[in-house]
């Protein structure tokens, strides 16, 4: 990896994603992914892992594939366990001399994929300690099927299997710490970000990611505007809002010890975040304002303990 | 509080309706995971069982899933879980427990074309087996095949009376094609619509036997917190519940387990007959297939060929005694379903050489064409 990041640079690098894909426009998914993939060392070969999603449904249609590098996918709940046993065929191969070069192995899933159906083969293969990045990119729902609540949806979010009503304000449940549980599995390394500004911060962690040995992993926000309920061109704006607003940190936990990655220069308050997307909407009607109140105190408590965690 | 029963005229599709149906049976628990096409049933679920003082649970997974509407149902609620080829897979060892824990429940199955994840937005009936057997051991459950979204809506409140009454899990065995089409659905009002529950222990509290036999062979049932000790486990038990690890108890629990369904088929059974009575080719079809089934016999009439239906409303148990009695009576039996082969073995196990069988299936993602049924039946009346 070259020193100094340079966005322009990165970019003219041919493209691991390539675009004719199928996500909808104002898709983070899709960013990401490039993001992540653009941080290989182009001499290195990669095997892309992924769980059945969006993603999977939109960017591999055999003979049709997005990838520049391998694809595997076998279903929803096991990516991880899938990616464990590439990688562990890999090194067989490896000891008998029959593969050449350096070959990468890199999962995606979502976060309904991983949170929740998929975190046990997760937990599992981050435990044995395959040489694998997992990355997660989060979109809060399950939206390949409709946007169904997952366990990483935030409270109060209205999604199909959350509506809101007389009886129950939306999701009635807080989201869960996934980027925590993973920092709680000591593997080399796990850090949470996002698309942001020039991708700085994605390519530096998905470089580090794909590089460290041994299982790492990565939380990734990646909104999705059928689920979050924005325009389409908003997408940059949201993800960055999100950040400002510190609904989401960007923050990495490197053999154990915590960094913050970015520290806004003025928080901006939750609202102006929640503002931008219909998902929130009701939390803006009369009477409501207590919904508002308690997802600032939600991201603060978590952000005053991540301050304390990250303090050097 | 809003009404369970939305008595009127709806248009909607066959998940909503199949919801609708739930809670019209008195289902208060539903618990499940996002599939297609079993999804909207959940949908719908999640939107109406608060208004009505129920519980949604969304799960993690669908062993998840179905692990809670059987901890669910202990509590004494009627409980429900939808899903669709990968979703059922995952929840069979959980199905196998919900057999030999006697646990009233009704699992929906919106059939999509597989293996695997094969055609996830088209339909087919090729679970059909595994409904049967997808668990390990012997059991006997009960499936039902609704043709329609009405029947969606209908049936799914006689599976709530069958698991009800005799304890046992009952599938609804639909298809992506009955779950997304939308037709009229008319909903009774609440006082028209039979719903039964569960026989509930009456007696002394000390000495419960939560295994022994009532009236149908089925054990009356307490919820959990009513007092009386119960012991729910998966484990080979007595009729106090105490696991016993030897032969005997095996074979008196499984000859209890089997014999609620082998001996009440009477009562089980639901079959529809069309055009059956002077019937020389009999068509045997359940669910969206036997949609198709009505036009091949109308055109095989016109024909002059006598060709009739027997439409199996439950499949399993499977009618083995009326098949074998129209095996006297007919040429030949032609089973339609969407699949490449499963209902059609028990028609020609049943039929014994009696009458010739004929399979008329699909590998999935579409409906038989009445042409290729009509294919057969000709084949049939050609045979010597």
């Amino acid at each position: 990896m070259s020193t100094v990041y340079n966005l322009k640079k990165e970019a003219e690098k041919p493209p691991r994603l390539t675009g004719g894909h199928r996500l909808c426009a104002g898709c983070g998914a899709g960013i990401v992914v490039a993001g992540v993939l653009r941080a290989l060392n182009p001499e290195d070969r990669a095997v892309v892992v992924n769980a059945t999603s969006c993603l999977e449904v939109s960017t591999f249609m055999y003979p049709y594939t997005a990838y520049m590098d391998s694809y595997i996918h076998s279903a929803f709940e096991n990516s991880a366990a899938t990616c464990s046993g590439v990688e562990a065929a890999y090194n067989a191969l490896k000891r008998r001399g029959k593969v050449d070069g350096t070959v990468k192995f890199i999962t995606f899933a979502g976060d309904g994929g991983t949170y929740d159906i998929g975190f046990q083969s997760l937990s599992g293969a981050m435990e044995r300690g395959h040489d694998m990045v997992y990355i997660c990119y989060d979109n809060e729902a399950y939206m390949n099927t409709g946007i169904q609540r997952s366990s990483s949806t935030p409270r109060h979010t209205r999604t199909t299997t959350s509506p809101v009503g007389v009886v129950q304000p939306g999701k009635k449940q807080n989201k869960k710490d996934l980027t925590d549980i993973l920092v709680a599995h000591n593997i080399p390394y796990v850090a949470q970000t996002a698309p942001v500004g020039k991708f700085r911060d994605l390519h530096t962690k998905s470089h580090k990611a794909i590089y460290t040995e041994g299982p790492c992993f990565l939380n990734v926000l990646a909104p999705c505007p059928r689920g979050w309920d924005y325009p389409m061109a908003k997408l940059a704006e949201i993800t960055q809002l999100a950040v400002d607003t510190c609904v989401w940190p960007l923050f990495e936990v490197e053999e154990g010890v915590w960094r913050l990655s970015y520290e806004p220069k003025k928080k901006l308050p939750v609202v102006d975040f929640l503002r931008t997307q219909g998902r929130f909407r009701h939390m803006f009607q009369k009477g409501n304002d207590w919904m508002i109140e308690e997802a600032q105190a939600f991201v603060d408590r978590k952000w005053e303990r991540l301050l304390v965690r990250t303090e050097a | 509080m809003k009404s369970a029963v939305l008595t009127g005229e709806h248009f909607i599709n066959g998940d909503e309706a199949c919801a609708e149906g739930a809670i019209a049976a008195g289902c208060m628990f539903f618990a499940g995971y996002p599939i297609t096409p079993a999804t909207e049933v959940a949908e719908q679920m999640a939107l109406r069982l608060p208004d009505v003082g129920g519980t949604f649970i969304q799960m993690e997974d669908e062993i998840a899933a179905m692990t809670c509407i059987l901890g669910s149902a202990w509590t004494g609620a009627k409980s429900m879980t939808a899903t669709s080829g990968p979703g059922f897979s995952l929840m069979m060892e959980t199905v196998g427990l919900a057999v030999v824990t006697e646990t009233p429940c009704v699992v929906v199955n919106v059939q999509r074309s597989g293996p695997s994840t094969g055609l996830p937005t088209q339909g087919a009936q090729a679970d059909m087996m595994q409904a049967k057997w997808g668990s390990h051991g012997d059991y006997e459950i009960i499936a039902i095949a609704p043709s329609s979204p009405q029947e969606m809506f209908n049936l799914t409140i006689t599976a709530f009376n069958l698991s009800e009454t005799y304890r046992v899990p009952v599938f609804i065995m639909s298809d992506e094609i009955v779950g997304h089409m939308s037709e009229k659905v008319v909903i009774p009002p609440a006082g028209k619509i039979r719903t039964v529950s569960r026989p509930k222990p009456k007696g002394r509290k000390e000495n419960f036997k939560p295994y022994a036999p009532g009236p149908k062979g089925v054990a009356p049932m307490p919820a959990i917190g009513e007092g009386y000790n119960v012991h729910v486990t998966g484990l080979t038990h007595d009729e106090k519940g105490y696991p016993v690890m030897s032969v005997d108890t095996q074979k008196e629990m499984m000859a209890r387990l089997l014999g609620k369904i082998r001996n009440n088929l009477q009562d089980i059974i639901l079959t529809e007959d069309y055009q059956l009575a002077d019937a020389e080719i009999v068509l045997i079809s359940y669910g969206v297939a036997a949609r198709t089934s009505y036009t091949a016999v109308q055109t095989a009439r016109r024909m002059g060929i006598k060709a009739g239906l027997l439409r199996l409303i439950t499949v399993w148990p499977f009618p083995d005694d009326r098949i074998q009695a129209l095996a006297e009576q007919v040429k030949a039996f032609v089973t339609v379903e969407i699949n490449m082969g499963q209902i059609c073995r028990e028609v020609q196990r049943c039929a014994q050489g009696r009458a010739r069988t004929y399979f008329v299936g699909h590998p999935g993602g579409a409906i038989i064409p009445p042409a290729d049924v009509m294919a057969a039946i000709k084949e049939a009346m050609q045979a010597k």
